[in-house]
């Protein structure tokens, strides 16, 4: 599979449920979600840090690389792109990424399964 | 010859060097080496011997590196040299030899006055030596020392420490004859007797008189003056350790020592001297780095070099008594028609002589005392013309940052390791760009350190910026960020991010900063933005484990617990289904909560009157403690009970790495109080304070800081320690890390904490009595907030939903997580544990 199939949106709950650069995790049609509020927008990735195989992500510190907005792994550190998925750390390492948004004062979630 | 068996006799500071250099040059293993050594221990720091009065043990002064292909036989002297058949005895064996090399050192001369060999006379050249004085000091009031050259004040000061009332007798008319002038003399014995060191100089000792018992009591002087004593040390000189060479037909020098060409060969081609023992042209060098080019010669040639002895700097810079005293080149002007420029300044309690040629074109030499900061630069100097006016070298503070760039590319930068400027600027061109780096590549600055300064002003001086930027988000070090936030009262991360700083921050900068304003006080570590800034530990107020899960650690102050407490852990334990393990702390570790469970997990503890370890703090850990007085046969002093006095004094309190301590009833140490950031040994009659040791990555014993202390003094010593390692301490620098960082060392240390010389102490004070009062039990106050409590859910949209990908197996009875060994995806492999069984 090459293309990317997005699903539906899903709800996942207030908006001011999330403190400004900090994460959350939720659980989307049966995945992980790591979802971040930060002054440039919320974003969503995969909750399953790759290269340690837990699923925490959302609990790593956000910050900026630059001007790439990043999270950090909470257990080795290492960066990513919240835009993009990519670890700035390690060439070819990348978390999957999702959409996000606010919706009339309620987050919304949809899943991209990239293949 | 470039190949088969050497044979080292004497594994001193030259012995041990030699067979470094020629392991370092001779990669193909052509030569194998047989080390014979007299002393017990491999070779250790001579030079810096004295510091096992202050705390040093053999280990701290160990010089010794294993290598393969060298044999090193300890405690095994050698006891003839037969030439004809190139074969050494010893009282356990022979070796051949195809070479041999002398590194016998020298030996303490003892003049041949009546009474030299009682009981409680002692000579001051091996670790041995001084332990042996330690021990005899025991219980003894008065001491002498004869001597007052370099080797008799460091003595001296032994003695001092060691709680002797202490004097000093000097044949000649000043202290330390041979490397100052009468001026720098005198100016020294001011110091020296404000240390309340007596001194008898211009008389000789002519006889010690012994008790009824046979042991020293007494010195008789030249002058008719008898001195009280009981203990004497005699550091009269040294002789070259010529004997085995002599016996065996070498030629010595005339004033002995192996006698040597400037290859280091004897007049056996077959045979080397190098070090103290060896007469280098005639003439015997008593000093380190003289030693140290002599094995590097020799380790060259062995390998078909042509390397010679260059002769010898025997400039000295050293610290005696807390003086700093240097003298270099032509210090006594022996060279027809010099010049002497001369600046005494009594207050400040500095002298300083400079050396010229006779049109003052060239620096010859000079003296320093009280202050000799000037000496890199000058000694580097010497043989050329003076880097800067007289004056101005002499006086003003940075008279080394002036100049230490405009050194011609030949000076002698590093003396011990007789680095060139050059060298060290080839260096920062192969891309050294620190300190560190220059160490490695060149070896400047590994021996005595002096010439570390100009290392780091070179740098400078070729431009290399030595970064202390804690981030791409904030330019300046975190003591900077810590001030900038203190002073100017700044509460928030995104007001200083905005005022000083650029970005949005990121996994470093942030916890800083959380730390920061945590020990300042600035309210519970979850409040408002700071919850945003803190690591997972803290943010979740536990320690993040592999699988996602989390460990709590409730306090044991001291490792104290009566057996209720224990019953509720394990009740706790049973009902959460958690790992349980006795930590390395004296405490107990639960481990596998999921976040959702923790608040659960601690209303239990708390309501049993647990509180917050902190094990996921950078923060005070532990002060564990052993049983003490209250129950062991040898305890001095309640351990138990200032341990848990000072783990509760102390909780909570933010730190730029973790903090650990532990209090020890005796001597015994049975908690390990010397591996830790401040330790406490009690003593008869109080208790001794040791600060910067650790565990970890690069073990470090803690350095004896202050002894006999009572309870109050200690408490407030501590507390000055902690604060002021607060405050200044870079991002994760533990405390031994930070002290050996510090300009100045433990002495610096001192001067702040306890002599006030920053004029901080009232400050540091209050910054601990605040921390103190404020304390409060993180997790309690989490338990009774609604807003914190919050965020303890796995997932925000279906907090009755466990995480799922946290699931346990069982091993040996308890849950652990699945493939708990091993992370696949880091490619490491799990290790079988493959253990024999046992059949009957
Ligand atoms: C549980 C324990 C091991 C045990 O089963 O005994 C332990 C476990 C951890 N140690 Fe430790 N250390 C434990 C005693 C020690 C000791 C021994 C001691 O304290 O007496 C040392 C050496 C002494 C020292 O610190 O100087 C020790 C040296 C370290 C180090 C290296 C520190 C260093 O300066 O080099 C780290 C890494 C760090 O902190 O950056 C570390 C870090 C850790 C961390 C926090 C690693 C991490 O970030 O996940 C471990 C997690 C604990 C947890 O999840 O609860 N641990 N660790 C011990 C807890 C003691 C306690 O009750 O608080
Ligand atoms: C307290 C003190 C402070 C000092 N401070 C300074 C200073 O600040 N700066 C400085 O430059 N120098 C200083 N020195 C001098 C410095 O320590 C020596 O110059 C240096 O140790 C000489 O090294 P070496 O290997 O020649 O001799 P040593 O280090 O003495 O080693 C010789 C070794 O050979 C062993 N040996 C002797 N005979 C035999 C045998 N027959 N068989 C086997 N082994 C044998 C001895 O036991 C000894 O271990 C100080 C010395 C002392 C004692
Ligand atoms: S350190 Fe001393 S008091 Fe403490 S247990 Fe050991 S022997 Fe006993
Ligand atoms: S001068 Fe001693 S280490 Fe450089």
């Amino acid at each position: 599979m090459t293309a990317a199939t997005a699903l539906d949106w899903v709800t996942v709950c207030p908006f001011d449920r999330l403190d400004p650069d900090r994460g959350v995790a939720a659980l989307v049609a049966g995945v992980q979600v790591a979802i971040f509020r930060t002054a440039d927008g919320l974003y969503a990735i995969d909750n399953l840090d790759p290269v340690s195989g837990a699923y925490v992500l959302s609990r790593g510190i956000v910050g900026s690389r630059g001007e790439v907005p990043t999270v950090a792994s909470p257990l080795h550190k290492q960066v990513y792109d919240l835009r993009t998925g990519d670890c700035l750390d390690l060439p070819g390492v990348c978390v999957a990424r999702h959409q996000a948004r606010c919706h009339n004062g309620m987050v919304e979630v949809r899943l991209r399964q990239e293949g | 010859m470039t190949g088969g068996n050497v044979v080292v006799i004497g594994n001193g500071m030259v012995g041990q060097r030699f067979v470094d250099a020629l392991r370092a040059r001779d990669a193909q293993r052509r030569w194998r080496v047989t080390v014979l050594a007299e002393e017990s221990r491999p070779a250790y720091d001579r030079v810096r011997l004295s510091a096992y009065f202050d705390g040093a043990d053999e280990q701290d002064l160990n010089l010794h590196t294993p290598h393969d292909g060298v044999e090193l036989r300890l405690g095994e002297p050698a006891t003839v040299v037969d030439r004809s058949r190139q074969v050494v005895t010893t009282t356990r064996g022979a070796y051949p030899y195809d070479v041999l090399v002398f590194a016998t050192g020298s030996y303490p001369f003892v003049p041949p006055v009546p009474g030299a060999d009682l009981t409680g006379v002692f000579v001051y050249r091996t670790l041995d030596d001084l332990a042996a004085i330690r021990r005899y000091a025991e219980d003894r009031r008065t001491g002498a020392v004869i001597g007052g050259g370099l080797l008799g004040l460091e003595a001296a000061n032994a003695l001092r420490l060691l709680g002797l009332t202490t004097s000093v007798v000097e044949f000649a008319p000043r202290l330390m004859p041979v490397q100052v002038d009468t001026a720098g003399g005198a100016m020294l014995r001011r110091y020296v007797e404000d240390l309340d060191v007596t001194c008898h100089l211009g008389v000789a000792t002519t006889a010690l008189r012994p008790d009824t018992d046979g042991s020293v009591t007494a010195l008789e002087l030249a002058d008719g003056a008898v001195l009280d004593t009981d203990l004497v040390v005699v550091a009269a000189g040294i002789r070259p350790r010529d004997d085995l060479a002599r016996v065996a037909g070498l030629d010595v020098g005339p004033r002995g020592g192996v006698l040597v060409d400037t290859t280091c060969r004897s007049t056996d081609e077959r045979i080397y001297a190098i070090g103290e023992c060896a007469a280098v042209d005639g003439t015997c060098y008593g000093l380190v780095a003289p030693g140290y080019a002599m094995a590097e010669v020799v380790a060259d040639r062995l390998v078909g070099g042509s390397a010679t002895f260059p002769g010898a700097d025997t400039a000295t810079k050293l610290k005696l008594l807390g003086v700093d005293v240097a003298s270099f080149g032509d210090a006594h002007g022996t060279e027809p028609g010099c010049l002497d420029v001369t600046w005494t300044d009594p207050a400040a309690r500095v002298y300083a002589k400079l050396v010229l040629s006779d049109d003052a074109s060239t620096l010859l030499g000079g003296v320093l005392v009280g202050d000799a900061s000037a000496y890199p630069t000058l000694r580097a100097s010497v043989g050329g013309p003076l880097p800067a006016a007289p004056l101005a070298l002499l006086v003003g503070d940075d008279a080394v940052g002036a100049t230490a760039g405009t050194l011609p590319a030949t000076a002698q930068v590093c003396s011990c390791n007789a680095v060139t400027r050059a060298d060290i600027d080839t260096a920062i061109a192969d891309g050294c760009a620190d300190v560190a780096a220059l160490k490695a590549c060149t070896r400047a600055g590994t021996s005595c350190g002096s010439c570390v300064p100009m290392l780091k002003q070179l740098l400078d001086a070729a431009g290399v910026v030595q970064s202390k930027a804690l981030c791409e988000h904030f330019d300046v070090s975190r003591q900077e960020l810590f001030d900038i936030v203190r002073v100017r009262g700044i509460r928030t991360f995104s007001r200083l991010i905005a005022e000083h700083g650029r970005g949005r921050g990121c996994d470093i900068c942030k916890p800083v900063v959380a730390s920061i304003l945590a020990s300042l006080g600035n309210g519970h570590i979850l409040d408002g933005e700071q919850a945003s800034l803190q690591d997972t530990n803290d943010h979740f107020l536990a320690n993040l484990q592999r699988d996602g899960s989390y460990s709590v650690v409730p306090r044991i102050p001291g490792g104290e617990i009566t057996p209720e407490k224990l019953i509720v852990i394990g009740e706790v334990a049973r009902d959460f289904n958690l790992y349980t393990k006795i930590t390395g702390g004296q405490r107990i570790d639960l481990f596998g909560a999921r976040v959702d469970q923790l608040p659960q997990i601690w209303r239990r503890l708390v309501d049993a009157g647990f509180e917050s370890g902190h094990a996921y703090g950078k923060a005070l850990r532990t002060v564990k403690s052993c049983v003490g007085s209250t129950w062991c046969r040898y305890g001095v002093q309640d351990s138990v009970g200032l341990a848990v006095a000072l783990e509760l004094r102390y909780r909570g309190l933010r730190a730029p790495h973790k903090i650990k301590s532990a209090v020890s009833g005796c001597a015994r140490e049975c908690a390990e109080a010397r591996s830790k950031d401040f330790g406490i040994i009690a003593t008869e009659t109080g208790w001794n304070l040791y600060l910067g040791g650790n565990g970890g990555f690069r073990p470090r014993h803690a350095d004896l800081f202050a002894t006999d202390l009572s309870t109050e003094t200690l408490v407030t010593l501590i507390d000055r320690f902690l604060m002021y390692y607060v405050r200044t301490a870079d991002r994760l620098q533990r405390t031994a890390a930070w002290i050996e960082a510090m300009d100045g060392g433990l002495d610096h240390l001192r001067a702040v904490i306890v002599d006030d010389s920053l004029g901080l102490c009232a400050e540091l004070d209050d910054a601990m009595a605040r921390h103190v009062v404020s304390y409060s039990d993180e997790w309690r106050d989490v338990l009774a907030d609604a807003d914190r409590l919050r965020r303890f859910t796995s997932f925000v949209n279906a907090p009755e939903i466990p995480d799922p990908s946290i699931t346990f197996v069982t091993e040996r009875g308890q849950p652990v997580p699945v493939g708990g060994h091993s992370s696949d995806t880091q490619g490491r492999q799990p290790v079988t544990l493959g253990l024999p069984e046992v059949r009957r």
